[in-house]
């Protein structure tokens, strides 16, 4: 399992702040963080960064290396400051990661580089009009993605598809759809295809005290079908982890001691799999 | 071999909803689908109110103001005229006159519109605030408080302004509408954060938010039918309430129920039209799971009531 610690991201506000102006010590102190939590890869989102995104970018890549020996994920839709980080990329620490194509044309150049740079790649399964509806439609745009990565001579085993988490609180229907994906994903090629979520999207607009819980147990089933990567906070990975032997059992229908615990995962189970409907106060029922 | 059409049976229940007084009516208790009456109970029709209002319906238009045209100046007349000539089996009255942007009336005022109708009829009566978030506030507390015993309806609590209203509601021993906008989950979170204060959910009537046929219609749809679902399928405790459908207010103001002959001879008779759109878009949503019914003009309340008496037949 590869976990891609997502705390930098220029959404928010204390790492857009270090960004803007290029004060590496909150950058390298939050990386170093996710390192120790057990972070294999370390995201670096600029957003959109259309003025001045190659040297932020190269800025990003730099700093982010100077402190952890880690390889970095080169998250933004700019091409031009995604080929820049990648040109001062330390691979010693491992390939870089681009993120992200997908089945929008505007997306295609990024498969040229992930060529170019012999570097990993996610690929978005959502094509230009919008969400895909099920674990069928992301098959089927997974599938042209495919085709398109081996044209551009990208190997497919440096593809991580990436079935599109979306949020609980709004889609509750397509929780369990993400996890059905990632079966359907990995049946799609032998070897078996790469899988990566974007995990914490899946609580986005729920109330800050569910937010772990969802993120936790919605991993762990994830990872129970076959996920191979998560963009996502390692330190709450590390937690899901210790936890998972009796998620697994309760899961099961198994009993485990902890009472408040098994009430609070089974509850969470229900919402995902859509057995009870998700409200802001659903631990609470 | 003979065939058998397949059943379907469900674990939940709606809970059944007692109103008023002397004369009682009730709606609610299926345990299954809308008119499936061959799959499950039904122990109750649904109930069809009648609109009033505190002030003369001036934004209503000629259509449907017509047929209150001699009692539509005085509530109290208003509300005898609809249960003794019409026959109706629940009054709504909206206390739209405490809209501020309306003629901003007092609480006071509301008390005593709502205390003379209450004196004036013996059907159940459903109080509904003026839709204002603040001012219903102000208004629903002293009006629940002022109509306390004769279970009625107080509505509409929303997210923004639930805990005074709810609060009054259970101290005055009502029935109370919770109202979200059209979002399933926050419909679900509203009733439970209103029964988290003690009130209880088997006196709650959820409104998940109406719309006229043709004005996202299929939204309405859409959500009263996953709530429905969740309540059976689920047995879902919150969100085992009845549903009530605010048909009136949306359909008399849409173009359809407006726009003159004149103007769209190829649209037909504005009058047919207007009352074919409120029967129609009751009936939608008593498909899609609504027990409870706001309406406006009597010829459309006919309309339904004979398409229930079909299906009841």
């Amino acid at each position: 399992m590869l976990i891609i610690g997502e705390k930098l991201s220029i959404i928010a506000k204390r790492v857009r702040e270090a960004m803007m102006k290029r004060d590496k010590a909150p950058i390298q102190e939050i990386a170093r963080i996710q390192y120790e939590n057990g972070a294999g890869m370390i995201d670096a989102n600029i957003g959109p960064a259309e003025d001045g995104g190659e040297e932020l970018m190269q800025w990003m890549v730099t700093t982010i290396q100077e402190a952890v020996p880690l390889p970095v994920c080169l998250d933004t839709t700019n091409y031009n400051a995604v080929e820049a980080g990648l040109k001062v990329h330390n691979n010693d620490y491992g390939r870089p990661m681009i993120n992200s194509t997908s089945n929008d044309p505007e997306r295609f150049p990024m498969l040229e580089l992930a060529a170019k740079y012999n570097c990993d790649i996610i690929a978005l399964t959502v094509g230009k009009g919008g969400l895909p509806a099920d674990e069928h439609d992301r098959a089927a745009i997974a599938a042209e993605i495919m085709a398109r990565a081996m044209e551009y001579g990208v190997p497919l085993e440096n593809v991580y598809l990436d079935p599109l988490v979306l949020q609980i609180a709004t889609t509750q229907d397509q929780a369990l759809k993400v996890i059905k994906a990632i079966e359907v994903f990995k049946q799609l090629n032998d070897p078996p295809m790469k899988t990566v979520v974007g995990l914490s999207n899946v609580s986005n607009g729920c109330p800050k005290h569910v937010r772990p819980i969802l993120n936790k147990y919605y991993f762990l089933m994830l990872l129970n079908a076959g996920l191979d990567a998560a963009i996502a906070d390692p330190a709450e990975i590390k937690e899901a982890m210790e936890e998972k032997p009796l998620f697994d059992k309760v899961l099961n229908g198994e009993e485990i001691e902890d009472k408040e615990k098994m009430t609070v995962m089974k509850k969470t189970i229900d919402v995902i799999l859509g057995n009870t409907l998700y409200a802001h106060s659903y631990l609470e029922m | 071999m003979a065939f058998t059409p397949p059943k379907e049976s469900f674990r939940g229940r709606v809970y059944p909803v007692t109103i008023g007084t002397e004369v009682q009516e009730t709606f609610g208790g299926e345990n299954t689908l809308p008119f499936h009456r061959f799959e499950g109970e039904i122990p109750h029709r649904p109930l069809i109110s009648y609109e009033i209002q505190d002030v003369p319906p001036q934004d209503w238009p000629e259509v449907v103001r017509e047929p209150y045209s001699d009692v539509s100046d005085d509530p109290v007349k208003w509300a005898q005229f609809c249960q003794e000539s019409l026959g109706a089996k629940s009054i709504t009255l909206r206390l739209i006159g405490t809209h501020p942007d309306q003629k901003n009336l007092s609480a006071e005022d509301a008390v005593k519109v709502v205390t003379d109708v209450l004196n004036a009829v013996k059907v159940p009566l459903i109080i509904l605030g003026s839709n204002h978030i603040e001012k219903d506030a102000e208004v629903l507390p002293k009006v629940a408080e002022a109509s306390k015993g004769r279970n009625c309806v107080i509505g509409k609590a929303q997210e923004a302004n639930y805990k005074t209203i709810a609060a009054a509601a259970m101290a005055s021993g009502h029935k109370l509408i919770a109202m979200s906008e059209l979002d399933i989950n926050l419909s679900k979170q509203l009733n439970i954060l209103i029964t988290q204060m003690g009130f209880e959910k088997e006196r709650l009537i959820t409104d998940p938010m109406c719309s006229a046929l043709g004005y996202g219609i299929e939204y309405t749809y859409s959500v009263m039918e996953r709530i429905r679902l969740a309540a059976l399928a689920q047995a879902d405790p919150v969100m085992q309430p009845p549903m009530v459908a605010d048909v009136g207010m949306y359909v008399w103001k849409i173009k359809e129920t407006q726009a003159s002959e004149q103007d769209l001879p190829e649209w037909g008779s504005l009058r047919e039209r207007g009352i074919l759109w409120e029967a129609l878009t009751a009936t939608t949503l008593m498909l899609a799971g609504a027990e409870l019914l706001i309406m406006r003009h009597p010829d459309a309340v006919s309309l339904v009531n004979t398409f229930i008496d079909e299906m009841f037949a």
